[in-house]
Parts: structure tokens; sequence; C-alpha cells
């Protein structure tokens, strides 16, 4: 009984602390991971969060502004793209054309690492395919003359 | 790899690139196509520098012409500006509205620019720049074209002029409503 009063207060306690999580002010980092995501429309190579521009600012009060009405950060996002395109976001996404982007790098590294494997596999092998070189017969007499030279003495 | 091998596999590395390069230097990076082409305008409720009320769902049923302008805009939004004034003078018993939007401007340069070039159709400061986010507008001056159905159909980026206007606004006007 003491354990279910215990457990009810502490259920309506968490309700408390999540209810006032909800109405709390936009955490300022989040709002900072999304404007990074977002490019600067006047400045092109900088992100929103990194720009002092006035439109950067006014864009990320925007991006408070949407967080604060209870938008997740992707429906924040999506909101840009909506507007701007996917030209907005610094990171295209990983779907249709713009997959490739991400796609192709590591398909080229692929093919990179099988080429290389192929020609060290080669080059590895040549010595041992190769016919061994033919030894002038009279060499290879005076060789095996000295050697025999070499056991007498 | 032998050497046969070799003559096909330079090409076939190099020419993807070369092709990805050319159509790379062929293309305007900053030509961006707008993605509210055919949609429905964004609806907005300013304040006209007047102290009028401006919003888009009171123009329902004509044709907007709306133009994003600041005053440090130089020389563009000051190329333009005259052929506003005369597009306003020219089409406003035929159904249509101009509507100027000021962005990122101080308030008395703004007013100052619309007394310099006497422009008599409204015109709205952004302060906080929602319309301009909501209508994707990357600089000054741009001018979207709204259908009588309240789609935008035409967005023009740089200085406007009489031709370019005249051209877009008849085609609109053509339609039934």
């Amino acid at each position: 009984m003491t354990r279910g009063l215990t457990g009810a207060a502490a259920a309506v306690m968490l309700v408390a602390f999540l209810g006032r999580a909800a109405a709390a002010p936009v955490d300022e980092q989040t709002v900072h991971e999304v404007a990074s995501q977002l490019r600067c429309v006047v400045c092109q190579s900088l992100s929103v969060a990194d720009s002092p521009s006035e439109t950067a600012n006014q864009m990320r009060a925007i991006v408070r502004e949407r967080l604060a009405a209870g938008d997740s950060p992707e429906q924040v996002l999506a909101y840009f793209v909506e507007k701007y395109g996917d030209w907005i976001l610094l990171s295209p996404p990983k779907s249709g054309f713009t997959l490739l982007v991400w796609v192709v790098p590591f398909v080229g590294l692929g093919i990179g690492l099988v080429l290389v494997a192929f020609v060290v596999r080669r080059w590895s092998r040549t010595p041992q395919a190769a016919a061994p070189p033919q030894l002038d017969p009279a060499v290879r007499e005076r060789i095996r003359r000295e050697i025999s030279e070499l056991d007498k003495s | 790899m032998s050497a046969s091998s070799l003559r096909w596999a330079i090409p076939a590395a190099v020419v993807p690139v070369l092709v990805l390069l050319a159509y790379g230097f062929s293309t305007d990076p900053r030509e961006i196509p707008s993605p509210l082409l055919g949609r429905p305008a964004a609806a907005f409720s300013l304040t006209t520098f007047e102290g009028a009320p401006l919003s888009l769902e009171g123009l329902r049923g004509q044709v907007v012409m709306l133009n994003f302008w600041a005053s440090w805009c130089i020389p563009a939004c000051y190329d333009e500006a005259p052929a506003l004034e005369r597009t306003w003078r020219a089409y406003k018993d035929k159904g249509v509205m101009v509507v100027g939007v000021n962005i990122q401007d101080k308030e008395e340069a703004a007013r100052a620019f619309l007394r310099r070039f006497e422009h008599s159709f409204p015109n709205a400061p952004d302060p906080k720049g929602r319309v301009s986010v909501d209508y994707g507008v990357y600089g000054v001056p741009e001018t979207f074209f709204i259908d009588r159905k309240g789609r935008v159909r035409f967005k023009h980026v740089g200085a406007l002029t009489d031709e370019i206007a005249r051209r877009q606004l008849d085609a609109l006007l053509t339609e039934p409503s």
C-alpha cells in the first residue's frame, strides 16, 4: 500500500516535471543544432548558426520560435526546405539524386581497393611465375667446378 | 593490369569527371529554382508604412505583383523602382495589385526611398523577416507574380523591367479567375 502510494507520488512528480520541461524555453543547443544545418542565404558558405548577418539572425529567431511552438527539429528543417528547396540544407539529403553524393565516394573507394588488391597480387606473383633466368652453360660449369674445389679444400 | 586494360581504364576514369565538370561549369550556381512555383502563396499580414493593414487574403481574386526590396540595395532596387510605379499606374485599374515588402532595412531609409520614387502602391516593412523566409527570398530585389487563385506563378530575381512585368501580368490577366 505504502509502496503504491510512493509510486503514485513519483508518477505525479514525473508528470509535473515533464510538463514543466515542455513549457520551458527552447534549448539554445537545439536551436544551434538546427541552425547549423541551414545554409545562410546571403553568405552561402556559412551556416545560419555561424553567420553574423541580419538574415541569419532572423532565421535563427524563426527556428527558435518554431521549436518553442512544439515543432521537432526535423519539422523546422522541412519548413525551410519547403520554402528554399534542398539548397538550404548544408548536407544534401540522403535520397534521390543527391544520394549519389553520399554513395559515390565509398563506391570509388571500394573500386580503388579492389584495383589495388588486384595489382598487388599480380606484382607479388610475377617473380614466381616467370621462368628462371637461363644461365650460360659455361658459367654454370664454372660455378659447379668452384663449388667442388671449395668442398675439396 | 596489362597495358591494354589500362588503355580503357584511364578514359573510363577521366571522362565521367570531365562530363561532370563540364555540366557544373555550364550552370549558374546562383540560379536556384524556387520550389514555390505553382504552389499557393504564403499568407501574410503586414502593416504598411501608412499604418494600413495589408494581407494577401484581402487581395484574393486579383493578380498580385509582390516585390521584395531594400533601400540599401544599390543599384538593382533603384533601377527597378520607376518601373514598379509605372507598372502599378498602368495596371491598377485592370485587377492588378502591386505590393512592396521592405526587408532588412531601417525605417527612415525605407521611407526616404519611397518618397524619392513617389511610390503610390502599398509598401510594408517585414521587420522580423517572416514574410521573406515564407517566400524563400535570397536577396533583394525579388518579385513574385501571384495569380487570381493565389498561387505563385513566376519569380523574377534582380531588377524588374517594364517588359517582364507586362509579359507576366498580361498572361495572368488572360486566365479565368
